[in-house]
């Protein structure tokens, strides 16, 4: 009873990071599992096992989940939880029961998530909820609207704790040029978050008030536009895009660094060109996800060379983040496996993102599995791998224990075949015309049914690599091999330097000043 | 310092070849333009693009991530320490790469949009109206249509769209377009037939539980096969009451 009441009370940065990641992993879990059912309804034409209705419940709860509830908490909130406040060495963060309160506003909106699925005429309105369809129908979308309204309210409380944090709680001698790029890259996401996401909240509100209240905001017979929702979900999601990147990026900065032993290749680049550039250009780029909406051709022209010019900031990380490697010392555990895979994800899907900005290929791509490949790529595959190779990475700082065994490694082997067999196909069908969001294709060349077949399969042999890597956290928590030091992989990273593993309530053991000259990236041989 | 070197000309050389790929010729010459076709050649082009890049990161980095083991334990990383000048020229020289070949990519879009979005003079002009879960067409002379129409080959063909009730959008992927219907709102597309046969017409944006199966075929025949089906749907529909 006592430890219940020591979880749910904690103002402890450490506990709040533990709940956000038990949130995100039971909401993986779950939306996986409405991802396993769209696979197989879509297995073949004919087939089921959800059509219509209970298809798109399925996928409403699939990509709500998986961004709302799993991404985002979970790079934001477990990392910037847990990791940040130490990697600065500060003893908590700057408003500890604020951050209480931002964790329990998000598990609340888990539950919400979940509750939704149960009510009878559960929400069917994707994750997008584009009105006037959301508006008519005669389904929940109310629980949508309160669902975004909570994990939004969340990630604003906990990007203002954040941001304060990291401005004023850094530790004598850790100076901005000093940062971890981890630090750096959550602090951008959660800037974005902070400007954008009152744009959602303010248009799935005009939702509820059209749908509920009478007001015509979207509604064109009384004068409203339903264009105009669409502007303004883009102009929050397409930013949030870079709120789960850019944190990917800083796990895997960490992670290449270290285990390569080696200092982050032109750190200023990546910082001030690489982060900053895409914080800045994140809101310039929204209609790219409206090129056949019917927009005047000027801004659809306009925002393709804004949208392409996005490469700039991004291809310099990922010139700093391959430079990490140049002439590197790698020692390969399992983190570092899910990193390389990373390297190719973002490859695939940053490459396979070029057509997609371009607005006159994209009028015959868009809506096709060829964006859905494209930025589950970019997405779902390298933002999951690079939390999971953070989680194995922190995993000795968190629990004083390894998580590297046999169960891992057959996790992440399985994870990353799946993967790309659940999703290679789906770029060929898609350039051939095969649309998102069907459940039934019969009439479509009856090859199609072989690559959704291929991708089926896939989808399985990748659900049962993350339930191994699951299965092996939960082990190794409990009864993984200990470690013998509080710095198993030679960082010179605070959280690794200064505490003991597990911290104790206050992180340190005495007040942390770094001499000048420090950084978390110098390396010195054992 | 020739490990720096080094590191500039890879990144230099990986940028170049990928500005270097040819420029694609769009240009109509005052014939009825082919939009499919031009995209299908732009879409190489593209690919190919890609690919060179794709290529040449994923083998340095496969390279990297091979060559760079430690070897022994306790040995740490010899990267290169920058100086100030090799910092900025190793951001600005990728950049500038980047950059470029951004600007070919949005030239060479642009000029395919303008095909797309200018409307060769005399096409024929349909107007579609979308609902739940259908698609109903307007030729203008009395025939109407829902979900199965034809179009005469090697004619070009001008959608104009609206919705009655929620977003929908028609896409022909034969003909590489695609434009939502959205209520209130006229927008529009143009495609040419380039072989008489039949073409599926699907809805791309999700608009209700049978989203999957709203599905439109356009047949694309030789004019004088049209203008006979023409004359039978205004002879077929000519007994009924008129609304004017």
């Amino acid at each position: 009873m006592n430890t219940l009441k020591e979880w749910v009370f904690s103002t402890d940065h450490k506990r709040i990071g533990i709940l956000y990641l038990v949130g995100s992993f039971a909401a993986f879990g779950l939306a996986g599992i409405a991802a396993l059912i769209i696979r197989l309804q879509q297995y073949a034409p004919g087939m089921d096992v959800a059509q219509g209705q209970a298809y798109y419940n399925a996928l409403y709860f699939h990509a709500a989940a998986m961004i709302l509830a799993f991404l985002i908490p979970g790079l934001t909130g477990f990392f910037g939880n847990y990791m940040l406040p130490i990697m600065i060495g500060a003893k908590d963060m700057a408003f500890p029961r604020l951050n209480a309160f931002s964790v329990w506003l998000y598990l609340m909106g888990v539950v919400l998530a979940l509750i939704s699925m149960a009510v009878p005429d559960a929400p069917d309105v994707l994750w997008t909820g584009y009105p006037p369809y959301s508006v008519r129908t005669t389904a929940n979308t109310a629980f949508y609207v309160f669902t975004v309204h909570l994990l939004g309210f969340s990630s604003i409380v906990g990007a203002i704790n954040i941001i304060v944090t990291v401005a004023c709680m850094r530790a004598p001698g850790v100076g901005w040029n000093q940062l971890p790029m981890l630090v750096w890259t959550v602090l951008a996401a959660l800037v974005i978050n902070l400007i954008f996401i009152p744009v959602l909240g303010a248009a799935v509100t005009m939702l509820l008030t059209d749908k509920y209240m009478g007001t015509h905001f979207f509604d064109a017979a009384a004068g409203g536009d339903a264009l105009l929702y669409q502007n303004l979900f883009w102009f929050y999601s397409h930013p949030a895009v870079y709120v789960i990147f850019l944190p990917a990026m800083g796990v895997l900065f960490e992670v290449i660094s270290t285990m390569g032993q080696n200092p982050v290749f032109n750190y200023k680049a990546a910082v001030y060109g690489g982060v900053f550039g895409v914080a800045a250009l994140s809101g310039e780029v929204w209609v790219h996800h409206l090129y056949t909406s019917g927009l005047p051709d000027w801004i659809r022209i306009g925002m393709t060379v804004t949208t392409l010019l996005i490469s700039v900031p991004v291809g310099i990380m990922i010139i700093s983040l391959w430079g990490t490697l140049y002439k590197a010392a790698l020692r390969y555990n399992i983190a570092m496996y899910y990193a390389a895979a990373c390297l190719f994800f973002v490859l695939v899907g940053g490459l396979t993102g070029i057509p997609l900005a371009v607005v006159s290929m994209t009028v015959h791509l868009a809506k096709t599995a060829y964006v859905h490949a494209h930025f589950h790529y970019v997405m779902a595959l390298f933002s999951t791998f690079a939390i999971f190779s953070g989680v194995y990475f922190w995993f000795p700082k968190m629990t004083n224990r390894f998580a590297e065994t046999a169960l891992g490694k057959a996790g992440f082997w399985l994870s990353f075949i799946g993967a790309n067999v659940t999703f290679a196909p789906l770029f060929v069908v898609g350039v051939a015309g095969m649309p998102r969001r069907y459940w039934d294709y019969d009439q479509f060349p009856t090859w199609f049914a072989s690559y959704h077949h291929v991708s089926t399969y896939g989808a399985f042999i990748m659900g049962a690599g993350m339930l191994l890597a699951l299965i092996n956290f939960v082990y190794c928590a409990f009864a993984g091999e200990k470690c013998k030091s509080a710095n198993p992989w030679n960082s010179n990273s605070l959280e690794w330097t200064h505490t003991v593993s597990p911290p104790g309530p206050g992180n340190f053991l005495h007040d942390v000043s770094v001499p000048a000259g420090w950084s978390p990236y110098q390396y010195t041989a054992r | 310092m020739t490990g720096n070197k080094k590191i500039g000309w890879v990144s230099v050389l990986a940028g170049l070849a990928a500005f270097a790929v040819p420029a694609a010729v769009l240009a109509a010459d005052g014939k009825i333009p082919d939009p499919a076709a031009d995209w299908n050649h732009l879409f190489g082009h593209v690919l190919l693009d890609i690919i060179i890049i794709g290529v040449a990161f994923g083998g340095w980095g496969a390279y990297m991530l091979v060559k760079y083991r430690a070897t022994a334990p306790g040995q740490v990383g010899q990267g290169p320490k920058l100086s100030v000048a090799q910092a900025i020229a190793l951001a600005v020289i990728p950049a500038v790469v980047f950059m470029a070949d951004d600007f070919y990519l949005a030239a060479n879009g642009w000029v395919l949009w303008n095909t797309q979005r200018t409307v060769p003079a005399g096409a024929l002009e349909i107007r579609m109206t979308a609902n739940q879960f259908y698609w109903d067409f307007d030729f203008g002379n009395g025939v109407t249509a829902t979900n199965e129409i034809k179009v005469p080959v090697g004619k070009p063909v001008v959608m104009r769209m609206t919705s009655n009730d929620v977003v929908h959008s028609f896409g022909i992927p034969d003909f590489r377009i695609k434009e939502d219907a959205v209520p209130g709102r006229k927008t529009f597309l143009w495609f040419v037939a380039q072989k008489p046969g039949r073409y599926l017409a699907t809805c791309g944006e999700y608009c209700g539980m049978s989203h999957a199966q709203m599905g439109a075929w356009i047949e694309a025949v030789p004019q004088a096969d049209y203008d006979a089906w023409i004359k039978s749907q205004q002879h077929a529909s000519a007994p009924q009451p008129s609304n004017s």
